[in-house]
């Protein structure tokens, strides 16, 4: 167990402390202090990881789970896991200092927030550190769970209740493809650990599974990344509160997804499959999210239709620079395509950045003023001057502008778009030309509801008197992680080849490890003079500038498309469908009568048994080493077949009783003939009481009416009973002819050197097999119990009176 | 309700109940190396009880006999787990019984074992739960 | 004998089944019953049928009989009779309060 292991785990050890911290400390010390050291320890832990790996070292610590199935704990450091666990550390610590100013402690159930962060944060560094496919998906199913639970955190609202468990339901079917992928890739390569399968690479991509694994794990990526047409969770997610939005919904468990897709581009890349899968859902995302976000009116539904975009746009660049696999090393295009993949990870870490400063300040708007809504907000500029100069910063960076890092990530993503249309590969001859155009036009689209966030919010006219709220600025302690991250935002432009160096570099060795050496990263500058991608920025700008300024005019557009074909629509209406018909189903078989489910029991049981001894062959009679049959034991077999069917005929309670007392008294005959005095003597016994027993419940209940029921109701319970008992019989005689191996019951018969007891049955009954007897006596104990509480205590059920006392 | 004649059923019972005691307790103790044991003990003395209860009232069986059945189950139970857990203090598997040969003073040289602790618990859980599944229909009148 | 004793227990399986089909709860009772004698028979045929002496030790024979079904019988005889005790309690006390021993007026769901 390495420190590495510790620090993966210990999220999850310090949320077993949160309820306590929070029992004693509220509402004097706010939890979050005590919970904020987790996230910084962890970023400092790895922080001093970066001089190591950015030389191109690695570390790889594994510990032991079930070693008989291969599962480990294997945590693996290079550039990729370490970037990302950077980020989830380092936003971490940003947004649990923002809870702390942002979640009362008065009002709020902080414990259970909490210790789901933690829950988050831990499983989050699990899936960026582990190695072993299966620990990845547990950690990833464990970000979906706490997902849903940090989405329904005021759970008494319908619409968080909803909105966790379209969630839910959307990224627990994409990882359940996702281990069914898994599960083949480990087939193919007989190992569970992603980086012996990248010594395998050919022959996954030669086995006939390749397709299918691909596939199903890219569902995985896309559920969780909230790709098209999956993206439908993102927008309902936002009923969690702002800081879970900023963490989890901007900043890192989607960008799990594309971690994956990262992750595994050395195994699936360079095919055309996966070239037009990644990129072409990555784009079609992009101007989907794009499209929709400048009609929307909530901010944060802006935001998270904008997050829609932005992971479109650098899964579409992990695509497209999967490329560079197909061409292998040491070509010319391997370096230019390569490059697209350098600024799908660049932008993942700026898209971090911007998207979490705009969304806590859309918290902090949302918290001092009361709404969320556009409509109703508008001139905050001289009230709320600091949350507008962090909206700048981040909206100008997602649209592409100088000074912020957003502007280099955008030039670099035209620059891969403009020269995948010059690719010549996978049929990109044809369609390749689309690809910057659709870029183009949802950077436009971009740029517009960029300007919406800044100017509608906090331009204008001056709407207060519409508010509840006396409007301010956010406090100090609101304010501190958004201008981090804002700092951050124009650090990272004037200072990108520090990063580069440090972080991108070595995460782009990660996920293109067989191009390493080839690749030469180009110098990240802001002027690279005037070519075609700041043509393409500044016709943006020109574009976007007048659609928003005569945004109103042609608003209605977005009024001709159906409400009908809605993505939220069909979800809807399929899981009501799919809960109808399955209701009905149910109804109808589960009827609620014993007797009906006692039918499905034993006629499956004959169907079971009755086919498995016919498809095996296993019925043989063999009745050479029967016993020979007397007189008496025929008088015997008669006596026992006329009382059950007394019983079976009988008409009045006395008869049907003594039947069957005296079928007990007959079997009690039986054992003595069979050589069983220990049982004859019991039988005897417990038959006479049992009879007293029938006779005392029987003077209570009514008389046995003439059962009147229909002939198919009869009959329905012939044919089973005579099923089952022709079937016990053919068992019976099967397994008498089949006597596959001698009786164990010879080892017993040393019962006098081994219990020094001469009654064999007595001495297995309390040495040999004494457990047996032991629980045998605790079930009659408990028996004699619930006779005593049944009729002493007079229980009923629920709701019901007593009738007839 | 008319009283019942019972004068055959008491003097029978006065008899009986002495002679299937005596057997109840020799069933138990033979079952070691002759049919018998603690459930056909057990059972042969609720047996006795019940004829008891049969001939006599609930109440007045209960005043001369005032044992609680439900308790006399559970201490049954303890018992034989507490024989089981013996045998791990001193080192060996749950539930391991034993056996030796003593010379006692009036019995001369008999054996002795630990399964007849274990089976004097089972013979008390059988006892306490007939009894009790027995008191509590009879009572319910 | 063990194929006479084969269908005499398939016969009593059949009636035991039967009965636990039927509506009315002594019938059911009775049926389990049935079913718990079938059972036993079944389980000390298959340890084959007077091959030898009882399982005591002090009585010198050539060879006993199946020890070990028998011990597995003793102990299901002894819980037979407690969960039939059990289940006449409880269709007494289910007649009591609900006033009907009829399965079809007894039945429904938990949602319903």
């Amino acid at each position: 167990m390495s420190w590495l292991h510790i620090a993966i785990l210990f999220p999850f050890l310090f949320a077993v402390f949160v309820p306590l911290l929070y029992k004693s400390f509220t509402p004097r010390i706010h939890t979050g202090w005590f919970v904020v050291s987790v996230p910084l320890f962890i970023f400092i832990y790895l922080f001093t990881f970066i001089p190591k790996i950015s030389k191109g070292h690695t570390l790889y610590a594994v510990v032991e789970w079930l070693p008989s199935y291969d599962i480990n704990f294997a945590a693996y450091v290079d550039g990729l896991s370490l970037l990302l666990g950077l980020l989830i550390a380092g936003i971490g610590t940003l947004v649990v200092i923002y809870s702390i100013y942002y979640l009362s402690k008065h009002r709020e159930a902080l414990n259970n927030f909490y210790v789901y962060l933690l829950l988050f944060m831990g499983a989050m560094l699990g899936v960026v550190f582990s190695d072993n496919i299966y620990v990845l998906y547990v950690f990833w199913e464990i970000t979906s769970v706490s997902s849903f639970l940090l989405i329904s955190y005021w759970y008494t609202r319908e619409r968080s209740r909803y909105g966790a468990q379209k969630s839910m339901l959307i990224t627990v079917f994409g990882g359940l493809s996702m281990l069914a992928g898994f599960i083949m890739l480990s087939m193919i390569t007989d190992t569970n650990s992603i980086r012996e399968m990248f010594e395998m690479v050919d022959i996954i991509q030669l086995h006939e599974l390749f397709i299918p694994a691909m596939v199903l794990i890219l569902l995985g990526a896309f559920t969780k990344s909230a790709q098209f047409p999956f993206s439908i969770w993102l927008p309902d997610a936002m009923e969690a509160p702002t800081p879970i939005s900023a963490y989890l919904h901007s900043a890192t468990m989607v960008k799990a997804g594309i971690y994956l897709v990262a992750r595994l581009t050395p195994i699936f890349g360079g095919t055309y499959e996966w070239f037009w899968l990644v990129s072409g859902i990555g784009i079609i995302t992009l101007l989907y999210g794009s499209l929709n976000a400048v009609k929307q009116a909530d901010l944060k539904a802006l935001l998270a239709y904008s997050t829609i975009s932005q992971l479109g746009l650098i899964m579409s660049l992990l695509g497209l620079g999967s490329a560079a696999l197909y061409y292998g090393n040491s070509t010319a295009e391997t370096s230019l395509y390569a490059a697209a993949i350098f600024a799908g990870i660049f932008h993942l870490i700026n898209h971090s950045t911007f998207k979490g400063c705009l969304f806590m300040v859309v918290g902090i708007i949302d918290h001092e003023t009361g709404t969320r809504d556009i409509r109703r907000l508008g001139g905050l500029m001289h009230i709320m001057p600091v949350s507008f100069t962090l909206t700048l910063i981040g909206s100008f960076s997602m649209a592409g502008l100088p000074p912020f890092n957003g502007f280099l990530s955008k030039e670099m993503f035209f620059t891969a778009a403009a020269n995948a249309a010059s690719m010549n590969i996978f049929s990109m001859e044809k369609i390749g030309l689309a690809i910057p155009i659709i870029a183009w036009i949802a950077s436009v689209f971009t740029f517009v509801y960029c300007m919406i966030l800044v100017f509608k919010t906090f331009k204008g006219k001056n709407k207060l008197e519409k508010l509840d709220k006396h409007v301010h600025e956010g406090s100090i302690g609101l304010l501190v992680s958004p201008l981090i991250l804002g700092a951050l935002v124009i650090i990272f432009f004037f200072l990108p080849n520090t990063v580069a160096e440090y972080l991108l570099k070595p995460a782009f060795t990660a996920v293109l490890p067989t191009l390493a050496d080839t690749i030469e990263v180009k110098h990240i500058s802001a002027w690279h003079g005037f070519n075609l991608e700041l043509f393409m920025t500044l016709g943006v700008i020109i574009l976007g500038s007048i659609l928003y300024v005569y945004l109103k005019k042609w608003y209605r557009v977005y009024r001709l498309y159906p409400q009908a074909m809605t993505l939220n629509n069909l979800y809807n209406f399929g899981l009501e469908y799919t809960q109808n018909i399955s209701r009905k189903i149910t109804d109808y078989y589960m009827t609620g009568s014993i007797r009906h489910y006692l039918v499905y029991i034993f006629a499956f049981i004959i169907l079971v048994v009755g086919g498995s001894l016919w498809l095996f062959d296993g019925f043989k009679i063999d009745t050479s080493a029967d016993s020979p049959i007397s007189i008496y034991d025929i008088g015997i077999v008669t006596a026992v077949f006329f009382s059950a069917a007394t019983v079976l005929f009988a008409r009045n309670r006395m008869a049907a009783i003594t039947a069957v007392g005296a079928l007990g008294f007959l079997v009690s005959f039986f054992f003595v003939l069979f050589r069983a005095p220990d049982l004859a003597l019991t039988q005897l016994v417990v038959e006479t009481v049992t009879t007293a027993l029938f006779l005392l419940c029987f003077y209570h209940l009514p008389a046995l009416k003439e059962e009147t029921r229909r002939l198919p109701f009869k009959l329905t319970n012939a044919v089973i009973a005579i099923g089952i008992g022709a079937l016990v019989t053919i068992v019976a005689l099967s397994a008498n002819g089949n006597r596959m191996f001698a009786s164990i019951s010879t080892f017993y018969e040393n019962s006098y050197k081994l219990a020094g007891a001469k009654n064999i049955v007595n001495a297995i009954l309390v040495d040999f097999r004494g457990i047996d007897t032991m629980l045998e006596i605790l079930v009659l104990s408990i028996a004699g119990l619930g006779v005593y509480t049944l009729i002493k205590l007079k229980l009923v059920g629920r709701g019901k009176d007593e009738k007839a006392e | 309700m008319k009283k019942p004649n019972d004068l055959l059923i008491r003097s029978v019972t006065k008899v009986a109940v002495v002679i299937i005691f005596t057997f109840a307790i020799n069933l138990f103790i033979s079952g070691h190396h002759y049919p018998g044991g603690g459930f056909i003990g057990g059972l042969t003395f609720a047996s006795a009880l019940i004829l008891l209860f049969l001939t006599f009232d609930m109440e007045s069986v209960r005043k001369n006999i005032p044992v609680d059945f439900k308790v006399l189950t559970a201490v049954g139970v303890i018992i034989a787990v507490l024989t089981g857990v013996g045998g791990m203090i001193l080192d060996y598997p749950f539930l391991t019984q034993t056996f030796g040969y003593f010379n006692l003073p009036i019995f001369g040289k008999t054996e002795l074992a630990t399964a007849v602790i274990f089976d004097i618990g089972v013979a008390l859980a059988v006892i306490g739960t007939a009894v009790t599944i027995i008191m509590s229909i009879g009572d319910d009148r | 004998m063990e194929t006479m004793m084969s269908i005499l227990v398939g016969v009593l399986f059949a009636i035991g089944i039967y009965l636990i089909l039927t509506k009315t709860l002594l019938r059911i009772i009775l049926g389990t019953s049935i079913l718990g004698h079938g059972v036993n028979l079944l389980i000390i045929t298959m340890g084959g049928l007077k091959k030898g002496g009882p399982p005591l030790l002090g009585i010198k024979g050539l060879s006993y009989a199946d020890s070990l079904p028998q011990a597995l019988l003793l102990t299901a005889i002894v819980i037979n009779f407690a969960t039939t005790a059990l289940f006449l309690v409880l269709s007494y006390r289910a007649y009591k309060v609900l006033g009907t021993d009829n399965t079809e007026q007894l039945r429904g769901n938990e949602n319903e």
